[in-house]
């Protein structure tokens, strides 16, 4: 049954149904109504679990590995600053294959200081070894929630649920809350193979170097490219249960015959797929792909999806500064290892929370690229520009 | 199934690649040793975590886990929290050297505490920073030299003083804090035992030398520990819920020169006139602690007889000590 929730309320749901036994969290806009739903539910007695107010993002991500390496599933989430200080943590979750489930509420990164979204808090981190999924809808964050625990135990990696501040967390939609059976149906009990006991000591942790080093980087990156398949095998399989799915690593909207093709992440792609259709019943030959999954990045997916598309325009919330587009840096390098010529249009805008409005994404499809020479992107136009033009435009007509 | 070697006696087994006379490896043992295999142990980065736990040559006999170096005491808490909720009552403690407990690791260390966190927090405290090449921390005692503290044609050393950080974590109201040394075995074991005792956050500062970085000769390591107490440079204190529970006390009190002359870190304290200055600080803040701690009371002085009435029949003189309480 659908119920209408905000976004974060969806979410603390799923948690709660995927059982953790300890959450750990510092509080940060707009991760906040996630973590103070979780404490009233263990208040509650509704979730029976360790709620641990820690003393900061760094201190939260620490308590929640220690809590998985003594075999407990636990949950974290955060955003912008708070996912900055848990950078150090963050890297050796991953080097320790500790499967930590969190949500990165996507908000942008000071300075000047902005609570509002884009994704330069996840993007920034995309290296520490974390799998990274992308969701659009409120809906999406609570399926991928708990597909996230299943993916991290399976994989022994640990996976941030990116679901963009406000626009997602703070916004009402109409969810389908799965109940506790199905859930359990999908995700078995927490089974770590390293927990920290005394009747089977281990060492976690050690020090290692020059002659090791390399193979443990290598295992991490190993993981993560046998981790595509499973992503993709858990939400078909999610699918079977729930009858939902959301593309596994990539999904495609109006892929077929379109000459332009749009990609991004996020909540974004909500308005960029009213576009599409708007632009589709119109005669253009466009289509868009949502890209899920970033990390393990899906070159080869991406190839194959992107293979007879004559224009390709990259849209993102980041930007490595003084380089430019992170995602289309990635797929131009993916593109090319697959033989494939055509340029990528890269465009970042909605950063600090600049809406992205329909107007914004139609100029994008219609417009060729309007990179300067040698530059290798752009700002996407401002819809309040855009919004005067098209109104001046009426007058005039 | 249990897996464990039958044959092991020590948590921390030999084998490890310490210095000869590191004082924290003879505290690490001393410890371990007495909370036992059956417990979980988390290691901040540093010399203890270098030394033993070499990829694939670990010298842990217990489960071990080092994450990164500030946050050791959050992770314990992790530790804890899930074995609180699964309903298991392992001993979780933590060890960390100075860095890990004054500087970098103190605010996970207070928000541990805080949070009341069933957790033994031991410091091997070296006054400085051992493992990157014997740097300034906030624990080291005025007038040092280290690497990045030198003495120079307008410096001395450290020129501030060593954090009171047993004030700041007794401050937190916990129930138990305690300081140590590896001189004197059975006041460490009595202490480590009663913080075994107790439930929630506890503390312990063990002085432990460092021949390298103290530059004292390898052989001295006990030996300076105990002048460390015996000048009254070092304390050995216990605070319970905030308030000054116990002090070990001195027959006399030896000169600061005593501790200082066997190492090198306060060599060039003896080489010059503003180094003497220098040397009359470090006695007065000696004298300073004895006089805080009542270190001198006579009326209060443990003797064998009173010691072997007290609650810890002999164990080297230690008193709980009520005196303390009627002084105050």
């Amino acid at each position: 049954m659908k119920q209408l929730l905000e976004g974060s309320l969806a979410v603390a749901e799923a948690v709660r149904l995927c059982l953790p036994q300890v959450v750990a969290a510092y509080p940060i806009t707009p991760q906040t109504h996630i973590i103070e739903r979780l404490a009233q539910h263990v208040a509650n007695g509704e979730l029976e679990a360790e709620f641990i107010n820690a003393e900061s993002e760094f201190g939260a991500a620490s308590i929640v590995l220690g809590a998985v390496a003594a075999g407990a599933r636990s949950f974290t989430a955060t955003a912008s600053q708070g996912l900055l200080l848990m950078t150090e943590v963050l890297y050796n979750i991953a080097g320790l294959r500790l499967p930590v489930v969190m949500i990165c509420a996507n908000r942008a990164v000071g300075a000047p200081i902005n609570i509002f979204s884009d994704h330069q808090d996840s993007m920034s981190v995309r290296d520490a070894g974390w799998v990274q999924l992308y969701v659009e809808t409120n809906q999406e964050a609570v399926d991928t929630l708990i597909q996230a625990y299943r993916i991290a135990e399976a994989c022994g990696l640990p996976v941030m649920v990116c679901m963009d501040g406000f626009l997602l967390t703070h916004t009402f939609e109409p969810v389908d809350l799965p109940t506790q059976a199905m859930v359990d149906g999908f995700l078995p009990p927490f089974q770590f193979s390293r927990t920290l006991d005394p009747v089977r000591p281990m060492t976690l942790g050690g020090a290692s170097e020059a002659d090791n080093f390399q193979e443990y980087r290598a295992a991490q990156q190993a993981a993560m490219e046998d981790a595509m398949p499973v992503i993709e095998a858990f939400d078909a399989e999610f699918n079977e249960q729930f009858g939902r799915e959301h593309g596994g690593l990539l999904q495609p909207c109006h892929l077929d015959g379109a000459e332009t093709v749009l990609l991004g992440m996020g909540s974004l792609m909500g308005v960029v797929r009213d576009v599409v259709d708007k632009l589709r019943d119109q005669g253009q030959a466009v289509g868009a792909l949502r890209l899920r999954c970033f990390r393990p990045f899906p070159a080869q997916a991406l190839a194959r999806y992107l293979a007879s598309a004559k224009r390709i325009i990259v849209l993102e919330k980041a930007i490595s500064i003084g380089a430019g587009g992170i995602v289309a840096a990635e797929l131009r390098a993916a593109l090319h290892q697959a033989g494939i010529t055509t340029p990528v249009e890269s465009v970042i805008g909605g950063l600090g929370g600049r809406d992205l409005t329909p107007d914004v994404i139609e100029a994008l499809f219609q417009k060729s690229s309007e990179n300067e020479a040698g530059a290798t992107f752009r700002f996407a136009p401002d819809h309040k520009s855009l919004t005067r033009q098209n109104e001046e435009a009426m007058n005039n007509g | 199934m249990d897996n464990r070697d039958p044959f092991r006696y020590n948590v921390l087994t030999s084998g490890h690649r310490a210095c000869s006379g590191c004082g924290e490896a003879m505290a690490a043992r001393m410890v371990t040793d007495l909370v036992g295999p059956d417990a979980i142990y988390i290691n901040a980065t540093g010399c203890l975590q270098v030394f033993t736990s070499h990829n694939q040559q670990s010298a842990w006999q217990a489960p071990w886990i080092h994450s990164v170096f500030a946050n050791a005491a959050a992770v314990a808490s992790g530790v804890e929290a899930a074995l609180r909720i699964k309903g298991k009552e392992t001993p979780v403690v933590v060890q960390a050297g100075d860095g890990g407990t004054f500087d970098i690791g103190l605010q996970c260390l207070s928000g541990m505490i805080e949070r009341g966190h069933d957790v033994l927090f031991v410091c091997y405290d070296n006054e400085a920073y051992m493992n990157t090449g014997v740097q300034r921390s906030g624990s080291t005692p005025h007038a040092v030299r280290t690497s990045t503290s030198p003495p120079g044609q307008f410096s001395q050393g450290k020129q501030e003083l060593k954090k009171d950080v047993i004030s700041i974590i007794a401050a937190h109201n916990m129930p138990y804090a305690a300081t140590a040394t590896i001189a004197y075995f059975p006041d460490l074991k009595a202490k480590v035992e009663k913080a075994m005792r107790i439930k929630g956050p506890r503390f312990l500062q063990i002085l432990s030398p460092c021949p390298l970085g103290w530059a004292h000769d390898s052989a001295l390591s006990v030996s300076v520990s105990r002048l460390a107490v015996e000048t009254g440079l070092f304390p050995l204190v216990e605070l319970e819920h905030g308030e000054l529970t116990g002090v070990m006390r001195l027959a006399e009190q030896k000169p600061v020169e005593e501790y200082l002359r066997p190492q090198g870190r306060f060599k060039h304290l003896f080489a010059n006139k503003a180094g003497g200055v220098e040397l009359r600080h470090l006695q007065a803040l000696a004298d300073a602690r004895i006089r805080r701690y009542d270190l001198l009371n006579v009326d209060t002085q443990w003797d064998t007889e009173t010691a072997m009435q007290s609650e810890r029949h002999g164990r080297g003189g230690y008193t709980v000590s009520s005196a303390v309480r009627e002084v105050k």
